[in-house]
């Protein structure tokens, strides 16, 4: 039997009091910092675009991609103690777990299914990451399970009296659940230091919003809970940066739980298995590309005189030196031992 | 010692455990000023008031999707179903979370989650408050089942589950809440999970039980006992993981296997106890092996007669011991 790395479960499930990451958000982002978070959504962009050509070369058996998530998700990354605060994530969130440190080599280790995978040693699909070291918890497939979860771990911070914020994401789809009404629920009898993102897209794989739901907003569900509800252009980074922190900081005071609607664009089909072509049309694909939200934010960026095109030149170079150091470190590592199937299954 | 009922049995634990690990809380509907609709939670509110006595929304499956979260943030949360009839609606994520968060999380995270579950019928129930579930969750690896069959099992299996660092299903026999009473030890002890318990020694027959029934079982020994047929009784008390040990060992001294339990037959806990059997011990087998079982309807019926049909009792069971003696 193989000895699991089971430093963190060991202890309980504790979590560490201090985290030697960033340990407080600024109220607006510094400028070293938008360049920051401007180099996560290239990290983030190119390691996305990789996979999909890893999968149509038949080198990893599956992607999900977050393109065109990327500012929301690098606007409320940043908007966290990073490494500090809770995030139980959903597998579109790629972008979120390199900006909260989850790194590169670590993501495609769980792309090609190898040993040392840390999210879950080559058990899961790709992209259901799990990274303790950075307050991580693991992705499901079976859609809003992880919200009542969530609630779970921002109550347990509640009654310790811990100062974390859980944050945690759902697609608009996975509002149709009932653990979302369940979670939700909860977060306002107990006022939770939560924050439940939902990434709205647009579509659920292949069903459209308006079949989703009668509600304009996803954030008008908010109202049904007792609980705030926001909905922000998830394409811009301010925006999206702006309306988390707020809400993380609401719910470090006490305030309670917001539910932040996050509007943002699924360039890609759902997955490497969808045809999108099935169900959306040329022009509404093209209108979709338009709205790419890494153009914009450089563009923000180079008008604000914080980035010059040797700087985006620079950035696009060590992202793909990055992406290339992890795929050949992935790609060349063991595949686990087939004892890593058989557990163990249970914990000491 | 002293004599006490189960359901007291399970109240000390809970009691004590609170006492001794303030991670501990407990949640679910009812539990809080009112002690549960069987009691089990009486006087917890009072004593340790609304920050560890959380009286849940009515929502079977966030009641343990949030108890696994604050599992995972450090906590030992003891969760109640208020019957085993209403965790359907948790399956997903009893099966599909608890359980494989361990083996998911490639050893990351770990759930140590208490599920406490009222069950079983002949208590005029009818269908949604009668039902045995155990056989759907010891399918399920990664989930520990546990059902106690007096007042001593109850308190220290219920210690040993809370403290334990994996998801317990703890299926408590509702029926004997307070019809089966027992000694209890005074002062601190635990029993074990995994560990099966030889009740009665015995040289004809092995009759394989848990829960409500054991408390059946010894009954019916004693009867036939005045007939001259010696029967080992073996209370399984955890199903999953299942102490194969003591099963086998006590099968090969008797050659004779007689399963008895209230959830459905077909597919029930009878037939992978059969099966074992039948792998591992089969040149010991001196008779077919018998299940005593629940029969294949949709679930308990209200009306008296009805329900009485459904429910193995003391005279079937000693029927199916003679005939299993006589073999």
């Amino acid at each position: 039997m193989l000895k699991l790395d089971t430093a963190g479960a060991k202890d309980h499930n504790s979590h560490a009091q201090e985290h030697p990451g960033q340990a407080t958000a600024h109220s607006a982002p510094t400028p070293d910092c938008l360049v920051e978070m401007y180099e996560v959504m290239v990290r983030s962009r190119r390691l996305d675009e990789r996979c999909w050509l890893l999968h149509r070369q038949g080198r990893i058996g599956f992607h999900i991609s977050g393109i065109g998530h990327e500012a929301a998700q690098v606007g409320v990354a940043f908007a966290m103690q990073r490494g500090h605060d809770f995030l139980h994530p959903y597998y579109r969130d790629l972008a979120m777990v390199i900006a909260l440190g989850m790194p590169m080599r670590a993501i495609l280790l769980g792309s090609f299914g190898k040993q040392g995978d840390p999210s879950s040693g080559g058990r899961q699909m790709p992209n259901h990451y799990c990274y303790k070291p950075a307050s991580i918890f693991s992705v499901s497939s079976p859609v809003g399970t992880q919200l009542p979860q969530a609630a779970g771990l921002a109550l347990a911070e509640k009654l310790k009296g811990g100062n974390r914020v859980t944050v945690t994401c759902i697609g608009e789809g996975a509002t149709s659940e009932g653990d979302f009404h369940e979670a939700l629920d909860w977060a306002g009898v107990h006022r939770l230091p939560l924050v439940v993102v939902v990434e709205n897209n647009e579509y659920a794989i292949s069903v459209p919003m308006h079949l989703q739901m009668a509600v304009e907003r996803v954030a008008d569900r908010a109202a049904a809970y007792g609980i705030r509800g926001v909905s922000v252009d998830g394409l811009d980074v301010f925006a999206s940066y702006a309306a988390a922190k707020e809400a993380i900081d609401l719910a470090r005071a006490g305030a309670g739980t917001t539910l932040l609607e996050v509007r943002v664009a699924r360039i890609t089909p759902h997955s490497s298995d969808d045809n999108d072509a099935t169900y959306r049309s040329p022009e509404e694909k093209a209108r979709v590309r338009a709205q790419d939200p890494l153009p914009r934010f450089q563009k923000q960026l180079v008008e604000m005189g914080l980035l010059t095109p040797a700087m985006i030149a620079e950035i696009e170079r060590r992202a793909q030196a990055e992406v290339d150091d992890a795929l050949r470190y992935a790609e060349n590592a063991p595949y686990p031992p087939v004892e890593w199937a058989m557990g163990p299954v249970f914990a000491d | 010692m002293s004599e006490k009922t189960l359901v007291e049995g399970i109240r000390e634990a809970l009691d004590e455990e609170l006492a001794r690990d303030p991670n501990v809380f407990i949640t679910g509907t009812d539990i809080g000023p009112r002690g549960g609709v069987f009691l089990a939670t009486q006087g917890l509110y009072a004593k340790y008031g609304p920050r560890r006595i959380i009286d849940s929304p009515l929502a079977e499956s966030s009641i343990i999707g949030v108890g696994i979260g604050a599992a995972m943030n450090g906590m030992r949360p003891v969760c109640e179903i208020q019957f085993a009839d209403f965790i359907h609606p948790a399956y997903n994520q009893i099966v599909n979370e608890a359980a494989r968060m361990f083996y998911r999380s490639g050893g990351q995270y770990c759930v140590p989650l208490v599920i406490r579950c009222p069950y079983g019928g002949g208590v005029g129930g009818g269908l949604y408050h009668s039902q045995s579930v155990e056989a759907t969750f010891a399918h399920v690896p990664g989930l520990k089942v546990v059902i106690p069959s007096n007042p001593r099992d109850a308190k220290g299996l219920l210690k040993s589950a809370i403290r334990d660092n994996n998801p317990v299903l703890f299926l408590e026999p509702k029926k004997g809440y307070r019809a089966i009473k027992g000694e209890v030890p005074e002062g601190e002890y635990t029993e074990p999970l995994g560990v099966a318990k030889v009740t009665r020694a015995g040289d004809d027959i092995t009759v394989y039980a848990y829960g409500m029934m054991h408390f059946y079982c010894v009954q019916a020994a004693d009867q036939v006992a005045e007939e001259g047929i010696s029967v080992e009784l073996v209370d399984l008390r955890t199903l999953n993981p299942l102490d194969k040990a003591t099963v086998l060992q006590s099968f090969k001294k008797t050659g004779k296997a007689l399963i008895v339990y209230e959830d459905n037959r077909f597919v029930g806990f009878g037939a992978e106890i059969a099966a074992l059997l039948c792998e591992e011990a089969f040149e010991h087998m001196d008779a077919p092996i018998m299940r005593l079982a629940g029969p294949d309807v949709p679930a308990v019926p209200y009306s008296r007669p009805l329900q009485d049909w459904f429910m193995p009792d003391v005279q079937r069971i000693v029927e199916a011991m003679r005939k299993l003696a006589a073999y």
